[in-house]
C-alpha cells in the first residue's frame, strides 16, 4: 500500500517540476534544501492518512459522539463492540462470505490461468478481457446486472448470491498473480517431470503447484480483503443477512457513535495484516 | 522392429502445419541404436536432431512412421511410460527440491521404498562426486555440478536409454572437455545406451560409437566417426565435418571402386564411396589437408596421384603448419606436423587414391 504512493510522489516531482526549470536549479533544488522535500512528503502523507488516524483516535475518545475534541481515553467503545450481537453476527457473515468467495475465485482463477497459459483457442483474448471486466466495470453495473440475472433465474437473495457476486470480481484479482507466475514457469521442468515418470496429476502437484504456490496465496488473500470490505455489489445482492461493511453503513445512517470508529479500526488492522501478509508471500524469494 | 536394436525409428516424420504449407522438422528418419552404443545425432540448428530426440523421448508424436524402444512400439506413448530418461540442455532441475530430492524424484514417483531410495541416492551422490551437497538447492551449485545432478537424476532408476540434449553447451569451454571425458567413462562403466544430440562435430567425433549426421530434418549419413570423416557420403557431410579441399571435375572412367576424374586438364584417381558415377558426370573430389603428402616422402611414396606446386603462404598454428599450395588443379590447403614440416618453396604433392573421395553432385 505504501510503496505505490511513494513512487507516485517521486514521478510527480520529476515530471512536473524538474524539466520546466533551468537545469542548474533543477539539479540542486532538493539537494540544497532537503527540508522542502521533507515538508512536501509530510503533506502528502498527511492528506492520505490523517483521516484514518483521526478515526483511530476517535475510537479511543471518551465522548458519545463521533467527533473531536478528545475528552479522555477509553476502551469503552471496543467493549461495546465486543458485546454487540448484530455486529458479531455481521462479522461472522462477512468472514463466511469472504472465505467462500475466495475459494471460488481462486479455484476458477487457477483454472482460467491454466487455460490461458496452456491452450491456444479461438477468442482467447476476448476470454481474458471478459474475465477482467468485473474489476473494470463500476460496481453498480455489476451489482444491477447480477441482481437482474439472479431474479430472472428465480434465485432468492441471500449470502449465497453475495458470495457469487464477490467471486465474480475476486476471480480476476486471483487470476492476475497466478497467470503472471505461471508464464514464468520453465516448460522444461514439466517435461523433465513427465520424462522421469510422473503422470499429469503428479506433475501438477509435485512441480507446477510448488512453483505457483506463493502467487496462489497472495492472489487469494487479495481476493479475500476485497470481498471483506465490499459494499456496492453487496447492496444489490444481499438478502436479510448483513455483512460487516453493510452493518457499519446502515448504522451510520441512524446513530453515529464512536463504536463505528472502533469497528473500523479493527477492520483496518485486520485488512492491513492480510495485505501485508499477501505482499510478504508474493515477495518471498520464489523458488525458481 | 529390427532385431537387437534398443531404439529404432522407422521412417519417422514430424510435420508442422504453417501458413506457407507443411514444414518437416524430421523427414523419413530411420535410425537403429544398438544396446550399449554411444550414438550421436549431429547437425546444425534446425537440422532436426532435437526433434528426433524428442520423438524418442515422447515429447512429440510423429505424423508418419513408428518409434520402437526395447522391441516394443511406443509411437504414441506419453513420456512417463517410456523407459528412457533425458538430460535437458537447461538441466531442468526442480528449483524447490534439494539436490538429494531431485535425484530421488524418479524413485519417489515409482513409489520405491523409503529406505531403498535413501541408499540409492547416497550411492548416486558419491558416484557423481556430489557428496555433502545433498541438502543444497540446485541454484547453489556450479554449472558442472548441476549437470552431474541432472545426470544422476536421469540415471538413478536405470533406464534402458539415456537421451542427452546438448548437455555440454551450457558449460565453460575449460571444463567442457573434462566433462566430455567423464561422460564417455560413465557410458562405458554403466554400459547404457546413450543418444547424444550435439552441433559440435568435435564432440561427436570424440565421443560416439556411431554418428547420424542430420540436415534439413533428414539423416544425411550414418557411420562411425572414422567413416564419417574419411568417407563422407555426400558433399554436405564432407563440408560439415572437418576441413577439406574440394575440386570440381568430370568422370573419365571407372574401374571397380575407383574412378578417374579430369580436373583442370589433369587426370586424378579417386575412391568411389557411393553409387558408381556415369562417365561424363560432373562430380566433386574431396581431399583432407592432412592426407596430402609433401616433399621427398611424396616422391618416394607409391602414391596414385602426384603433382607439383608452389607454396603461396604458410600459417603457423601451433602443433600444425598450414600451407596454401598453388598447383595445376588449383590452390590446395595442406597441413603438416610443425615438428617435421618441409619449408621448400617448390613442392611435390601426392596422396593415396583412398584419401581422395568422389562425391556425386
Amino acid at each position: 500500500m505504501l510503496v505505490p504512493q511513494k513512487t507516485l510522489l517521486k514521478s510527480h516531482i520529476l515530471s512536473h517540476y524538474r524539466f520546466p526549470m533551468p537545469l542548474y536549479l533543477a539539479k540542486n533544488r532538493y539537494a540544497q534544501r532537503p527540508w522542502l522535500l521533507a515538508i512536501w512528503t509530510i503533506l502528502v502523507y498527511a492528506f492520505l492518512y490523517l483521516p484514518i488516524a483521526t478515526l483511530i483516535f476517535i475510537s479511543f475518545n471518551d465522548s458519545a459522539i463521533l467527533s473531536l475534541p478528545f475528552k479522555g481515553f477509553t476502551f469503552n467503545w471496543y467493549e461495546m463492540t465486543w458485546g454487540d450481537r448484530s455486529l458479531r453476527l455481521s462479522l461472522w457473515n462477512s468472514l463466511q462470505v469472504a472465505a467462500m468467495a475466495t475459494i471460488l475465485a481462486t479455484g476458477f482463477g487457477l483454472l482460467a490461468a491454466f487455460a490461458i497459459y496452456r491452450y491456444q483457442f479461438w477468442g482467447k483474448n476476448s476470454f481474458r478481457i471478459a474475465l477482467n471486466l468485473p474489476i473494470l466495470l463500476p460496481g453498480v453495473v455489476t451489482g444491477v446486472a447480477m441482481l437482474a440475472y439472479f431474479s430472472s433465474l428465480g434465485l432468492e437473495l441471500s449470502l449465497w448470491t453475495v458470495i457469487l457476486g464477490h467471486a465474480i470480481f475476486g476471480l480476476p484479482v486471483a487470476l492476475g498473480p497466478i497467470l503472471t507466475r505461471l508464464t514464468q514457469f520453465p516448460h522444461s521442468l514439466e517435461e523433465a517431470a513427465y520424462d522421469l515418470g510422473a503422470k499429469p496429476g503428479q506433475v501438477f502437484r509435485g512441480v507446477i503447484f510448488p512453483y505457483i504456490r506463493s502467487a496462489i496465496v497472495s492472489g487469494s488473500l487479495l481476493a479475500f480483503t476485497l470481498s471483506f470490505d465490499e459494499v456496492i455489489v453487496t447492496i444489490f445482492l444481499t438478502g436479510r443477512d448483513n455483512t460487516l461493511p453493510m452493518e457499519i453503513w446502515g448504522r451510520l445512517r441512524t446513530d453515529i457513535t464512536p463504536e463505528i470508529a472502533a469497528v473500523a479500526t479493527l477492520v483496518l488492522l485486520a485488512s492491513t495484516g492480510v495485505v501485508l501478509l499477501s505482499q510478504w508471500v508474493g515477495g518471498m524469494r520464489d523458488e525458481g | 522392429m529390427r532385431d537387437g536394436s534398443v531404439v529404432y525409428l522407422d521412417g519417422v516424420s514430424k510435420v508442422y502445419p504453417t501458413a506457407a504449407g507443411e514444414i518437416f522438422a524430421a523427414r523419413n528418419v530411420t535410425i537403429d541404436v544398438q544396446p550399449g552404443e554411444f550414438y550421436s545425432l549431429l547437425g546444425s540448428s534446425g537440422s532436426g536432431k532435437t526433434t528426433t530426440l524428442r520423438l524418442i523421448g515422447g515429447f512429440e508424436i510423429p505424423e508418419y512412421g513408428s518409434v520402437w524402444i526395447g522391441g516394443e512400439e511406443v509411437t504414441e506413448q506419453p513420456p512417463y511410460q517410456r523407459d528412457v530418461h533425458t538430460v535437458f540442455q537447461s538441466y531442468a532441475l526442480f528449483p524447490h527440491l534439494t539436490v538429494a530430492e531431485n535425484i530421488a524424484y524418479p524413485l519417489r514417483i515409482a513409489k520405491t521404498a523409503r529406505a531403498e531410495i535413501a541408499g540409492r541416492v547416497e550411492e548416486s551422490l558419491r558416484m557423481f562426486q556430489l557428496g555433502g551437497m545433498g541438502d543444497r538447492r540446485p541454484s547453489q551449485l556450479s554449472g558442472g555440478q548441476q549437470q552431474r545432478v541432472a545426470l544422476a537424476r536421469a540415471l538413478i532408476s536405470r533406464p534402458k536409454v539415456l537421451l542427452l540434449d546438448e548437455p555440454l553447451s551450457a558449460l565453460d569451454a575449460k571444463i567442457r572437455e573434462e566433462v566430455r571425458q567423464e561422460l564417455r567413462d560413465l557410458q562405458k562403466q554403466t554400459n547404457l545406451t546413450f543418444i547424444y544430440v550435439t552441433h559440435d562435430q568435435e564432440e561427436a567425433l570424440a565421443l560416439s560409437d556411431r554418428i547420424a549426421v542430420m540436415h534439413n530434418g533428414q539423416v544425411q549419413q550414418i557411420g562411425t566417426p572414422k567413416q564419417i570423416y574419411d568417407r563422407p557420403g555426400s558433399l554436405f557431410v564432407a563440408q560439415f565435418i572437418g576441413k577439406a579441399n574440394f575440386l570440381k571435375g568430370t568422370v573419365l572412367e571407372t574401374i571397380g571402386e575407383t574412378a578417374a576424374v579430369e580436373v583442370s586438364g589433369m587426370k586424378i584417381w579417386a575412391a568411389v564411396t557411393g553409387r558408381s558415377p556415369s562417365i561424363g558426370n560432373a562430380v566433386t573430389l574431396m581431399i583432407r589437408p592432412e592426407r596430402v603428402r609433401l616433399g621427398e616422402t611424396a616422391k618416394t611414396a607409391k602414391a596414385d596421384n602426384q603433382l607439383s606446386g608452389k607454396v603461396a603462404s604458410v600459417t603457423y598454428v601451433g602443433q600444425l603448419i598450414e600451407l596454401k599450395v598453388e598447383t595445376p588443379i588449383g590452390s590446395l590447403t595442406v597441413t603438416q606436423l610443425s615438428s617435421t614440416a618441409d619449408f621448400s618453396l617448390e613442392q611435390s604433392l601426392s596422396w593415396n587414391v583412398n584419401d581422395c573421395i568422389l562425391l556425386p553432385d
